[in-house]
């Protein structure tokens, strides 16, 4: 424009400029009211789609895209048994005892900031954590707590299967995976148990580990160990502890199994038991009841 | 009446948990019978009519005919997980707020804790010590419970029941387990909390722990009553007594066992490994009521007496 009329009033030529200079603004404005009118629908962003790869919308088919294609819901089916998702068949107790272990994951990490896991210190730092680290005292409770509350839940959900008959044909093999979860739940609250290095858990260790120098052959106080070469420094009870005694290398070993061992061992555990979960055709139940004479005694092998 | 005593024992932080317990137990033992006895009742009317039977839909859930069969997990079973979260989260908290998690004095080896105790749910296996040496309720049980509730689903070849509670259909696997989870477990777990107090010994709820109490209780065992002194003797008569309780107790389950016309098809199904596999668990989960009750009752300390081991 400044090319084709070279003699303009300095007046004209303000003008000119500011017309210049919205036009040059234009595209940035048409761009900024693009931008303004996609926030009000953040679903059809680059940023979104990337992150959530399938459009939502309020169809039954998108809600299930919706469960299916996400990587911590996809552990569900898209649809499950009308009645199954009742609080009477399951109690919730699986999943609940599941969002526990996440709570213990991660308040134990929390936890994990401030402790050292070695004699003098470490009872120390449970002192430091109760009355200077702030919430230290209630991250501590809530991990005790969450921990014995998980043990019951535990125990709930394998009532439940059982009275269920959940772990007939085709669990048998989860209620295996069961057991090996309810053990290492035991595990993980036993090992934490001695952190603190107080009385309660030094001597509950001590009756705990006892036990383990009477095992037959293995221990040096229990059937036939002695024969089998064992004595206080080379039993069970020694490779538990790291020692003759509950003295700073059980309370490493403690912290070890409890912070990195067992729960890496129950994550895949649990892993296989969600898996098989889906895999052995959802819950279990529940299902419509069954007649004795309807059974077919001959065919009850077939899977 | 010491109520004293008693606050002490059930407000101790780490006891709470089992207050919780005995509460939380009987209320889902009787949530789940409930729904197992509606269910025998539907079990029972349709057993009586076999044209209903054809055509009901076999559930004691609301039913009607043109609902589908399943619900989209979006949103019915996720809000249900998040609600559940949610109130698991906010008892915690409230928890975690008004009662503090225990610590006593630093560990010290010199100072011994009377009693010595267990966290609550090992409870069961040292009260266990009681009745059985260390290697037996140390080792030797606690492998037999896991390796037996493993077992469970290849012993138990009862095919109804699979998927819905139900009394009638599985009466004796629902009392065998309630019989060794209830009564002996959690029982075990609620006498070690409430009633063990200074030197293990026995004391009612309510009675005060003192801690210099002597008991002078003489537990004899079972070859002493007979009067049999040699070592080859008490060896081989504890043998012939364990060997008579196993054939005895595996003789009355076996009539329990076979009890009904379906049982018996049941059994008629069961391999020999696995029908001795499950006559070995229940006759040995048995072992322990024997001898709780050889003990408490009559003092009786051991049934069988080696140079080696003592049952
Ligand atoms: C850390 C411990 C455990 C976790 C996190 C866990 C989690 C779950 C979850 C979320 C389910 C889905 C249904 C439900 O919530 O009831 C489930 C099902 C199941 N669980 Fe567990 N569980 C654990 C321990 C056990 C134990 C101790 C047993 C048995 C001894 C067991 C046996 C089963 C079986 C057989 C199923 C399938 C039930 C059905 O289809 O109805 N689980 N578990």
């Amino acid at each position: 424009m400044a090319d084709e009329s070279p003699v303009q009033p300095e007046s004209k030529g303000e003008i000119g400029l500011l017309e210049k200079v919205k036009e040059e603004l234009k595209p940035f404005q048409e761009k900024l009211e693009q931008d303004l009118a996609g926030m009000k629908a953040p679903q059809k962003t680059q940023l979104y789609k990337s992150i959530f790869r399938v459009k939502h919308d309020e169809t039954p088919r998108s809600r299930s895209l919706g469960v299916l294609s996400n990587v911590f819901l996809h552990l569900h089916p898209a649809r499950v048994n009308r009645d199954a998702v009742r609080y009477s068949y399951t109690w919730g107790m699986g999943g609940i005892t599941f969002y526990l272990f996440i709570v213990l994951t991660f308040t134990g990490v929390l936890l994990m900031f401030y402790y050292h896991p070695s004699k003098i210190v470490a009872f120390r730092d449970i002192l430091y954590l109760e009355h200077d680290v702030p919430f230290g005292k209630l991250l501590r409770n809530m991990h005790r707590w969450g921990a014995h509350l998980m043990i019951i839940t535990v125990w709930l959900h394998m009532f439940r299967v059982f009275l269920t008959g959940s772990y007939k044909r085709p669990r048998e093999f989860n209620w295996v995976v069961g057991v090996i979860l309810l053990v290492l739940t035991l595990l993980l609250s036993f090992t934490g148990y001695l952190l603190p290095d107080d009385q309660l858990g030094f001597w509950a260790v001590t009756v705990g580990t006892n036990m383990a120098r009477a095992s037959p052959m293995l221990g040096h106080e229990g059937p036939l160990g002695p024969q089998f070469g064992m004595t206080p420094y080379n039993d069970v009870r020694f490779a538990l502890l790291g020692g003759s005694i509950v003295d700073s290398n059980a309370l490493l070993r403690a912290y070890i199994w409890h912070c990195i061992a067992i729960p890496i061992i129950a994550s895949t555990f649990m892993i296989v038991h969600f898996w098989r979960v889906r895999k052995d055709g959802g819950i279990s139940g529940p299902s419509p009841v069954g007649l004795a004479k309807e059974i077919k005694w001959d065919r009850l092998g077939e899977r | 009446m010491d109520w004293h005593q008693l606050w002490v024992i059930t407000s101790a932080p780490d006891n709470v948990p089992i207050v919780g317990l005995v509460f939380l137990v009987p209320f889902y033992v009787w949530y789940g019978l409930r729904q197992s006895f509606a269910n025998d009742r539907l079990i029972a009317q349709l057993e009586a009519d076999p044209a209903l039977a054809k055509t009901h839909h076999r559930k004691t859930q609301p039913f009607q005919s043109d609902w589908s069969k399943e619900v989209p997990v979006w949103p019915f079973l996720l809000r249900i997980e998040f609600l559940a979260a949610l109130i698991v989260t906010v008892i915690l908290f409230v928890w975690s707020i008004t009662l503090n998690a225990p610590l006593e004095e630093p560990a010290n080896p010199s100072i011994t804790m009377n009693p010595a105790k267990a966290p609550w749910y090992f409870l069961g296996l040292q009260e266990m010590l009681v009745y059985f040496d260390p290697w037996m309720a140390g080792v030797v049980l606690p492998t037999l419970i896991v390796v037996g509730l493993m077992a469970i689903p290849y012993m138990d070849m009862n095919p109804l029941g699979n998927g819905y509670y139900t009394y009638k259909q599985r009466k004796f696997a629902i009392l065998a387990f309630c019989l060794g989870f209830i009564v002996l477990w959690v029982g075990m777990v609620v006498i070690g909390t409430f009633i063990r107090g200074p030197g293990w010994m026995w004391f009612w709820p309510g009675e005060t722990w003192d801690h210099n109490r002597l008991i002078f209780e003489i537990n004899r065992n079972l070859d002493d009553i007979f009067g049999i002194t040699s070592a080859w003797g008490k060896g081989i008569f504890g043998a012939i007594v364990t060997g008579v309780y196993f054939a005895a107790a595996g003789y009355g389950t076996h009539k329990v066992i076979l009890l009904t016309e379906f049982n018996r098809r049941v059994y008629a199904r069961m391999t020999l490994l696995q029908y001795l596999a499950l006559q070995f668990f229940l006759t040995t989960m048995l072992l322990l009521p024997v001898k709780i009750v050889l003990r408490l009752l009559f003092r009786i300390k051991y049934i069988w007496v080696t140079p080696w081991f003592n049952i």
